[in-house]
């Protein structure tokens, strides 16, 4: 039985012994020992309902989408935009055609850096982003910069972790032309309080984005309460399958917004003279998309609300209280990032053991964690760090992972320390 | 394959009290290493008395293994030639990557400790990146990079 059913329509905690079972690689032994995973911020597991989503739909239903009158095509169209609908309602988007499906949050941002901003930036405009930013939210902007003439401002932190709101709020002026901000910190779990930011730059007019790539699998995301103008984030770290992910955007801007690339199914007609584009959300998807991983998004959503995202993040709040008050007693182990409000990653040093050696001493007693700059260069250089490592939680976890955690970090100190 | 396969006594010792850990700041020949997924940086400075590495040392951050095999490097290739130290590089690198060639492990004395690190591929460029930083010394290049 699933989980999920187990589950719906209560109140109760989640039956995470339950949930274990829905997801097929949790049964699976590492060098002889079970797998304990905890590198969710990185790439979450899948439950079997998207694995099988996507075989029923390869088994049964594949063909193109929006081009045939045939059954196959049909069938394919329905369950490509029925999840399109899915996605539409998980973040309370107004409507499907903000909904633009892309290959992860990397490219949503990369496509709003090209359509949105590289034709209205030019020379003295300003982009301000956070010192927290994973390099998704960096790197675009900079080429677009390179591109435009535009200039980067880059908010600074506080030693916990945290996008400092007054120095944010002085680096917004006339020149400041978009805000890209992470909704939760992907190397330091940090929750930024972003409604506060959305309020003060779009008070001056300014657009915001939100890399969510770590937010909409630990929360409940509405686009509409937060007011943001775009919103990025990935299926692969929210139970779904890797290659695909959503932009959201506002309707006004992306109507403004001329093509990112060109191709069929963003088209209406085409000839040599003059090609007419297509309209919302479409203009924004040439080529034959990932039909199947929008199927197999569309199943996690299913999967996550029938599980209940506020049920989700108490779980895992719970995991990362339990997980803080465990590590404390491991010696020399020091956090980084220690914001009050924090989704459930834990970065943290290993005093006299590089997190390098860490990864690999707990992959032996079949411990999964990230260690590394966490695609955060800046992050690590403010810290003075070279790299850290980190445990990133889901519901699926539970407290005897952490305790092996705890066990093969002081098996690593023992050894190396 | 067993941890202690990878973590032997030498690199242990060698990480926890790394040799020639020091800078020579009258070196002839210097480069510096970067291995930019695990972020360990290392430099290493060279003396040379004719085509002889009359001295080795190094510093910087990193792994236990990267640390431990540029300790037990300047131990190997100090008092060597430079052509010496190029084929103890090429027998390293083998040691390291190749596992369908016999290397001769007694041949190499200490920097034998480092067989186990071809059992773990996501360890292989901590433990050369030193090497490949020496080489890059050796034929004056500022900067190498494991990527």
């Amino acid at each position: 039985m699933n989980a999920v059913h187990a589950v719906a329509g209560s109140s109760a905690a989640l039956d995470v012994a339950a949930i274990r079972r829905d997801f097929p690689v949790l049964e699976r032994t590492v060098r002889g020992l079970p797998l304990s995973y905890l590198d969710n911020a990185a790439s979450s597991q899948r439950p079997r309902a998207v694995i099988d989503a996507m075989s029923r739909y390869y088994e049964t239903s594949h063909a193109n989408v929006h081009r045939g009158v045939h059954t196959l095509s049909q069938e394919a169209t329905d369950l490509f935009e029925g999840a399109r609908e899915k996605v539409r309602r998980f973040i309370n988007a107004k409507s499907t055609t903000e909904i633009i499906f892309v290959r992860g949050t990397t490219e949503a941002i990369n496509l709003v850096a090209q359509s949105y901003g590289r034709p209205t930036l030019g020379p003295g405009d300003e982009i301000l982003i956070s010192w927290l930013e994973h390099h998704a939210n960096i790197v675009p902007w900079q080429m677009l910069c390179q591109q435009t003439g535009a200039t980067l401002q880059v908010a600074p932190i506080t030693r916990s972790g945290e996008v400092d709101f007054d120095a944010f709020a002085a680096l917004l002026s006339p020149r400041t032309k978009l805000v890209a901000l992470a909704h939760v910190s992907n190397a330091l779990g940090t929750i930024i309080p972003v409604s506060r930011f959305i309020a003060a730059a779009r008070t001056r007019g300014v657009p915001v984005l939100l890399d969510g790539a770590q937010a909409v699998p630990h929360m409940t995301v509405d686009v509409q309460a937060l007011n943001c103008d775009f919103y990025a984030f990935s299926g692969h770290k929210m139970c779904g399958p890797t290659g695909i992910g959503v932009l959201y955007g506002r309707e006004s801007l992306l109507s403004a917004m001329p093509p990112w690339q060109g191709g069929g199914d963003m088209i209406l007609a085409v000839s040599f003279e003059k090609t007419v584009y297509n309209g919302l959300p479409y203009k924004f998807e040439a080529g034959t998309p990932d039909i199947a991983g929008a199927i197999g998004l569309g199943a996690a959503i299913d999967y996550l609300e029938a599980l209940g995202m506020e049920r989700i993040a108490a779980a895992e709040h719970a995991l990362l209280d339990y997980a803080n008050e465990r590590l404390a007693t491991v010696p020399g182990l020091r956090f980084v990032g220690t914001a009050p409000d924090k989704a459930a990653v834990v970065s943290f040093t290993l005093d006299r053991v590089h997190p390098h050696d860490l990864g690999t001493i707990l992959d032996h007693e079949g411990v999964a964690i990230r260690t590394g700059h966490h695609c955060a260069m800046p992050v690590m250089d403010f810290f003075g760090l070279p790299a850290t490592a980190r445990a990133s939680f889901a519901f699926y976890n539970t407290p005897a992972e952490i305790e092996r955690l705890v066990a093969a970090l002081l098996t690593a100190r023992e050894m190396l320390g | 394959m067993d941890l202690k396969d990878l973590y032997r006594d030498v690199i242990v010792d060698h990480n926890r009290h790394p040799r020639n850990f020091r800078e020579i700041p009258d070196a002839d020949r210097r480069a510096d290493g970067f291995n930019p997924l695990c972020g360990d940086k290392l430099t290493v400075f060279v003396k040379l008395d004719g085509g002889r590495i009359s001295d080795v040392a190094f510093n910087g951050s990193g792994c236990a293994i990267s640390i431990a095999s540029a300790s037990l490097l300047t131990e190997s290739v100090k008092g060597r030639t430079i052509a010496e130290a190029e084929g103890l590089f090429s027998q390293m690198h083998q040691l390291l990557t190749r596992d369908d060639v016999e290397v001769d492990v007694s041949s190499l004395g200490k920097l034998g400790a480092l067989s186990g690190v071809r059992e773990f591929p996501a360890r292989v460029k901590c433990a050369s990146l030193c090497w490949h930083t020496l080489d890059a010394a050796l034929h004056q290049q500022q900067q190498v990079s494991t990527e």
